[in-house]
């Protein structure tokens, strides 16, 4: 957000505009992303260009360098496809094709957001009745902690797929599996940082609850939740992104039917090296946007909590 | 809860005034459900001596120590050694004498009895304080094992008591035979995954992010372009790239430290980047008096004061790294590698290897978690975080 306002003020300033864009974020975000496209249009004509030169030795043709790069870049089934191809694919995907069709990405989107959304609640929400468990009872804190913690070195991601077909042979399928998932990666970010959140409150505003004569449930909900606010919100934006990971990740042994994870199954499958970027792609977006959603109910939460902005 | 101390107190103790209720009850509700075929219980508590002392003396202990409450550590001791005897008593009943699948109430009031005795148990462990730190110290590691073990337990229970199918949860013990049967197995799947895969991908990975972070620390114009980039790369799900990987790179282990380099990278760069500022200004001031210039300001102050930050990103690579590795390998891998394994016993519904291999995962994901851990405590023993913590 600073960022934009430095360039606004650059723009009014005038003389200094360049100094001042390059000075504040967006100058330099901008140009790291330039030089990350011509990266991109380079390596795509480099790794594209041993299966160009081969095609034309097979046909016994004559080729031009501009005529290689130009091919290079609208190649069918390419090693790395050029950033138009993947846009238009994408456009033609989202865009120009009917959402219920199965063809269409938001179709796909919906689907693995739909498990998104409904593992990220549960494990809020788990989260958060272990922290406050663990903040009220000392022998959870001491029992339990140290397994909540060690329960991430596990890689649950990897047994994603099994939970998934083992739920799947006991007849749940669908959204749920791929929403435990996510609810399992959800939860540790959120106890974590709600443990600490509830403890933040000092000790001379504890006090002060307790010469009003407070009970611990008002201590709870009027100093205790209000304090964690800004350590909840902080963990949610980590949440909200491993949560579409673990639905992507467990989309992945479905068979490829719906979703984003089976798109790119799908398109290794076959080679579609272009599906999978854009199905990549636009998992990267929908990230994108669900933690700048985040952050928008973030700023609401913590004005109507009392923040001093 | 206030805490009960002493024989005078009044104040009955309710945890265990519940373990001898329950331990009371199981003696008196049936022990299992009826067989088809005789139409008779399929054994009651006096057919097995071993589950009948058990209960017996849960009732006991239980009554005695609801009057005398559990003050010392020696109480919780007799009452942690009862439920070990009970726990093994219940197992045995399971397997020994065809209860698994049939237990019925009186076996689960004898669990929750247990239940009670261990809770009330760890309960007093837990707010045990010593002087002595190796005896507070083996109190803190003593409560979240017995919990876990007490965990376990509940798990081959449930799994055994109800008859839960194998394909759906298969029971610990189920787990640990085949972890042991199969140990060539496994070994060859670890040598694959996290000796070749793992290990030279997150080596790779953190390690040119750090030799990055270090050049782009230089270029004022690099890290705030870099920066904010790599937040939001850390937002993204990157373990799609995994397909591209396996078409670029291959099948065997070359693609998956590809996936991993990615992965890591990120995280190590941003941490890095941001540790590199950590030093205080203060800090820098005396380094400018001493004449120091770039690299010793970089070796003797900055470096140093980054370790925190590095650690950091290497403790969330350690656990990225695995998970990179596996997944990765769903995508096509030679027929060995711990995420191969995975899927095709999957497939074959052979759910205790599948088990087996994740608790291969699990210990390696913990002990290379435990040696990075372990290394930043040697590396970084002055920071704040390690200071010991008196009650």
């Amino acid at each position: 957000m600073t960022s934009n306002t430095a360039t606004m003020n650059g723009a009014i300033a005038g003389p200094s505009l360049w100094s001042r864009m390059m000075s504040g974020q967006a100058g330099p975000v901008t140009v790291v992303l330039m030089a990350l496209f011509v990266i991109w249009y380079g390596g795509a004509v480099l790794m594209n260009a041993p299966t160009q030169i081969d095609k034309y030795n097979r046909a016994d043709q004559t080729w031009t360098k501009m005529q290689l790069i130009e091919d290079t870049l609208a190649q069918e089934r390419p090693i790395l496809p050029a950033p138009h191809q993947v846009a238009q694919e994408m456009y033609k995907t989202i865009f120009a094709t009917k959402i219920t069709s199965k063809r269409s990405l938001v179709y796909h989107t919906w689907v693995t957001l739909s498990s998104t959304l409904l593992g990220f609640v549960f494990g809020t929400a788990l989260g958060i009745l272990l922290a406050i468990g663990i903040v009220h009872v000392v022998t959870l804190e001491k029992s339990l902690m140290p397994w909540v913690i060690s329960s991430q070195t596990i890689p649950i991601l990897a047994i994603a797929p099994m939970v998934v077909v083992v739920l799947g042979a006991i007849g749940l399928k669908g959204l749920v599996p791929k929403a435990i998932i996510s609810t399992y990666l959800c939860f540790f970010p959120v106890t974590i940082s709600m443990v600490k959140g509830l403890r933040s409150p000092q000790v001379i505003q504890l006090d002060l609850m307790r010469t009003y004569n407070a009970s611990k449930w008002q201590t709870f909900w009027s100093l205790r939740l209000p304090s964690a606010m800004p350590y909840l919100f902080a963990s949610l934006k980590v949440a909200i992104a491993i949560s579409l990971v673990g639905a992507i990740v467990g989309e992945l042994p479905t068979g490829a039917q719906a979703g984003l994870g089976a798109r790119l199954l799908a398109g290794s499958y076959y080679g579609q090296t272009i599906q999978i970027w854009s199905a990549l792609l636009t998992a990267a977006f929908v990230a994108a946007i669900m933690v700048v959603l985040v952050g928008w109910c973030e700023r609401r939460v913590l004005v109507r909590m009392g923040a001093r902005s | 809860m206030k805490q009960v101390t002493g024989t005078h107190s009044v104040k009955l103790d309710k945890f265990c005034l519940v373990a001898a209720t329950a331990a009371l009850l199981s003696l008196i509700f049936p022990l299992t459900g009826i067989d088809a075929e005789t139409g008779k219980q399929i054994a009651f508590v006096g057919d097995i001596p071993g589950l009948a002392i058990a209960m017996a003396l849960c009732v006991i202990v239980g009554a005695a120590f609801t009057w005398l409450g559990v003050g010392k550590i020696q109480y919780a001791a007799i009452i942690l050694a009862v439920a070990v005897f009970g726990c093994w008593q219940a197992v045995t009943a399971l397997y020994d004498h065809g209860l698994a699948g049939h237990a019925t109430s009186g076996f689960w009031l004898f669990i929750l009895s247990l239940w009670a005795f261990v809770w009330r148990g760890i309960d007093v462990v837990a707010r045990y304080r010593s002087l002595e730190t190796a005896k507070q110290q083996s109190a803190n590691i003593l409560v979240p094992i017995a919990f876990g073990i007490w965990l376990l337990f509940v798990w081959e229970v449930i799994v055994a008591g109800f008859g839960v199918p194998q394909v759906l949860l298969p029971a610990p013990s189920a787990i640990g035979v085949r972890f042991i049967n199969s140990t060539d197995t496994l070994a060859a799947d670890f040598y694959q995954t996290f000796i070749k895969a793992v290990i030279s991908g997150y080596v790779i990975g953190c390690g040119s992010a750090f030799i990055v972070a270090i050049a782009v620390d230089r270029v004022p114009f690099l890290k705030r372009g870099l920066l904010p980039l790599g937040n939001m790369v850390s937002a993204l799900p990157i373990i799609g790239v995994a397909p591209i990987m396996v078409m670029w790179f291959g099948f065997d282990w070359q693609s998956k430290a590809a996936v991993i380099v990615i992965m890591t990278f990120f995280p190590m760069l941003v941490n890095t980047v941001t540790g590199l500022n950590a030093a205080g200004k203060l800090e820098k001031d005396l380094m400018a008096t001493y004449a120091s210039g770039y690299w010793s300001t970089l070796l003797r102050l900055r470096l140093p004061a980054a370790m925190p930050f590095i650690f950091n990103a290497l403790k969330i690579n350690s656990t990225l790294a695995l998970i990179g590795a596996i997944v990765a390998e769903f995508f096509g891998t030679p027929i060995v590698g711990m995420g191969f394994r995975i899927s095709t016993e999957v497939g074959r519904m052979n759910v205790d290897m599948v088990w087996a291999e994740i608790a291969l995962a699990a210990l390696a994901g913990t002990a290379f978690y435990g040696a990075v851990a372990f290394a930043e405590r040697k590396a970084t023993s002055w920071h704040p975080s390690f200071r010991v913590r008196r009650h």
